[in-house]
């Protein structure tokens, strides 16, 4: 009955392959696209990757679970924190990034479970700001951590942190490599892809599989999901961690595609726009959650590159800030958006079914 | 003991303000069960209006006295908010009444954000200064200094709550108020128009976040267009705290917050040897606000059986 195994009796074996090969080969060819209109563009679209991945993670708990977390950026600060001091020259550690970043992996899914098991009792918007406040604990603490022991080196962050390397072979370095000049971005923009698209998997074969049901059911109504035998208990830390695991492994490769990390970019704020992400997409439907990071991460640039040429055009100068514009169609689009579509652009079928029928 | 008793007085004048905007968190929650991510704005608003209204009046050089100047500037700020709360309501949050819980929620981070850069576009980014205005006079209590200005502020608040109690119990609005609070559907039953109602509970709240941004501004002697956020989570917290829902529970957990923060930030360092500094007083409001809803769910005064899911 779940939405994303629609049967095409139409479409042959042999079509399926074609078309999946003409995607891989689409999307291969996307940074090589995207670099001849800018450099920018490609890194966008590697924001919008770890992007998906984020929102992804959340969809777990917040879609599939039905647990509001307004602290889901904590795993990310976790992950990329983790990635952090174990690859950059703050504690003169430099551990290869395939040790590094599944302990980013691991480490922010003990902080899931570790959140998490205090807040089971609690429901709806009570977890919400109790997640909010773990979320800020963790931001506070990061900005905080440099005294007595500098461990997180405070409001500066860590600089120079490590980019993914596979012997010599640096992802974060301009190359000509055959003729091609490619540029840092391009090249982690392969590895960033084929993890998206092992997390999108995973998410799939999840939502259908039993613990996938259980989380449905667990959000349908817990006390029937108990009674059915579901150890409710279980099954909502497991939603924890597993939200949580993603969020850190895409603040691993934050950190290392970055360079650099403080705990400014993991306030609240960026919470709620991963959440807005999640809901303005389509709560629980991975497809409209995919769409929903991407275009949210792509909108604010689109304006960004937008608005002062506009403005030129009509006006002949910049009259009004760009970056306060930028905000503002960001918060007129989402209130547009969910009037307009209150589910989510793309919401699940089940959802749908849930809101339409009487 | 002079530090307990400055941090006392301390606390209980950041509370009076905390409770304050913790009412309109609450009583917008109470009857829709929306949590208006937008209502710190709303403080930041009535700030950045009084202040601007005070500084104009004061460059006008009117001669009026100060006091008149800083009530003329409440006067206009309260207003404006009300109309904006009023315009958030219709726009952002009417019609999305009945859609699935989260969406209003993310229409609010909307609003939050326009009102923020519509604030940004208006008053610039930089911060502005409460102008020498009121000479505020300062008391010694037990070693502790208490200035005129934080008696006024509590004083205000008090009553400006008591006000709110009166209209909430003793008035045919109040009834319609907690009824509809009780349900929303058999109030409308009842012949009460719940969309006045709804859009009342935003005003009244709108009107107190106005004062209680110029009581921030004035006490601190600052105002910035980012605020709303901070002290808008941190008000909400405090409505949490006491119980969402619950107007007494909003004051109860404003003051409580205001005490724990001022209280934690004052022996922080004492208590753990120096380790910890008082940039951890955030921490600290949270942890409690944590423990207080592991062991009661749903907050100090709230009522097991209003929780929403």
């Amino acid at each position: 009955m779940s939405g994303s195994q629609i049967v095409h009796p139409h479409r042959s074996p042999a079509m399926k392959w074609v078309g999946v090969a003409l995607l891989f080969i689409a999307l291969a060819a996307m940074p090589f696209a995207l670099a001849a209109v800018g450099q920018t563009w490609v890194r966008v679209i590697n924001l919008a990757l770890l992007y998906v991945m984020l929102a992804l993670g959340l969809n777990i708990v917040v879609g599939f679970a039905g647990l509001l977390d307004l602290g889901y950026i904590a795993f990310y600060a976790v992950g990329a924190y983790s990635y952090a001091l174990l690859s950059s020259p703050h504690f003169g550690i430099h551990l290869p990034f395939w040790i590094s970043l599944p302990i980013g992996f691991v480490v922010a899914a003990m902080f899931g479970v570790l959140l998490g098991a205090p807040t089971l009792k609690l429901r709806g918007d009570y977890l919400a700001i109790v997640t909010l406040g773990f979320g800020e604990i963790i931001r506070i603490f990061m900005n905080n951590l440099n005294a007595p022991v500098n461990i997180t080196n405070g409001p500066q962050g860590i600089n120079l942190v490590d980019p993914l390397m596979i012997g010599s072979f640096s992802f974060g370095k301009n190359e000509i490599i055959a003729g091609l000049s490619i540029s840092g971005p391009m090249k982690v923009y392969y590895p960033l892809m084929g993890l998206t698209i092992l997390i999108i998997l995973l998410n799939l074969r999840l939502q259908d599989s039993r613990i996938g049901r259980a989380w449905e059911a667990i959000r349908e109504d817990e006390i029937a999901a108990s009674a059915m035998g579901i150890n409710t208990r279980n099954i909502k830390l497991l939603a924890f961690a597993m939200g949580a695991s993603f969020g850190g492994l895409a603040g691993g490769l934050f950190a290392s595609i970055q360079g650099f990390i403080s705990p400014e970019s993991f306030g609240l704020l960026e919470s709620v726009m991963v959440l807005s992400m999640v809901v303005l997409g389509g709560m629980g439907n991975i497809p409209g959650v995919i769409l929903g990071a991407v275009l949210l991460t792509g909108l604010p640039e689109f304006i960004r590159f937008t608005v002062v040429p506009a403005q030129q055009m009509i006006f002949g100068k910049v009259i009004v800030d760009p970056e306060a514009i930028r905000m503002l169609v960001f918060g007129l689009a989402l209130i547009v958006v969910m009037l307009v579509r209150p589910a989510g652009i793309w919401p699940s079928s089940i959802r749908k079914r849930e809101l339409t029928s009487p | 003991m002079d530090t307990f008793i400055q941090q006392l007085i301390n606390g209980i004048t950041l509370g009076s303000v905390y409770a304050l905007v913790a009412l309109g968190y609450t009583m917008v929650y109470g009857i829709i069960g929306l949590i208006n991510f937008a209502h710190g704005e709303l403080v930041m608003v009535g700030a950045l209006v009084s202040l601007s209204v005070i500084k104009l009046l004061m460059g006008a050089g009117l001669g009026l006295p100060p006091v008149l100047i800083v009530v003329l500037g409440v006067a206009a700020a309260i207003p404006v908010c009300m109309l904006l709360a009023f315009v958030m309501e219709r726009v952002a949050y009417r019609p999305l009444r009945g859609a699935p819980r989260l969406a209003p929620l993310i229409t609010a981070i909307g609003v939050s954000i326009v009102l923020q850069n519509i604030a940004m576009m208006i008053w610039g980014r930089s911060y502005f200064s409460f102008p020498p205005l009121l000479n505020v006079t300062t008391y010694d209590v037990g070693g502790a200094a208490l200035t005129d200005l934080q008696v006024f502020i509590v004083l205000l608040a008090g009553l400006l709550m008591a006000g709110l109690m009166w209209i909430v119990h003793r008035t045919r609005l109040g009834l319609a108020m907690r009824a509809t609070s009780q349900n929303l559907q058999v109030a409308g039953l009842m012949g009460i128009d719940s969309n006045r109602i709804i859009v009342a509970a935003f005003v009244i709240g709108a009107a107190l976040a106005a004062v209680a941004g110029t009581m921030v501004s004035s006490y601190y002697g600052i105002a910035h267009y980012y605020m709303g956020f901070m002290l808008g989570l941190k008000a909400f917290t405090a409505a949490v705290l006491g119980g969402i829902g619950n107007l007494g529970g909003a004051m109860l957990g404003g003051m409580l917050l205001g005490l724990i923060e001022a209280l934690g930030a004052g022996y922080i360092g004492d208590l753990t040897g120096g380790i910890l500094g008082s940039n951890y007083q955030d921490v600290f409001a949270f942890f409690v606000l944590i423990g207080v809803l592991i062991v009661r769910p749903a907050g100090l005064l709230g009522n097991s059986n209003t929780e929403r899911s």
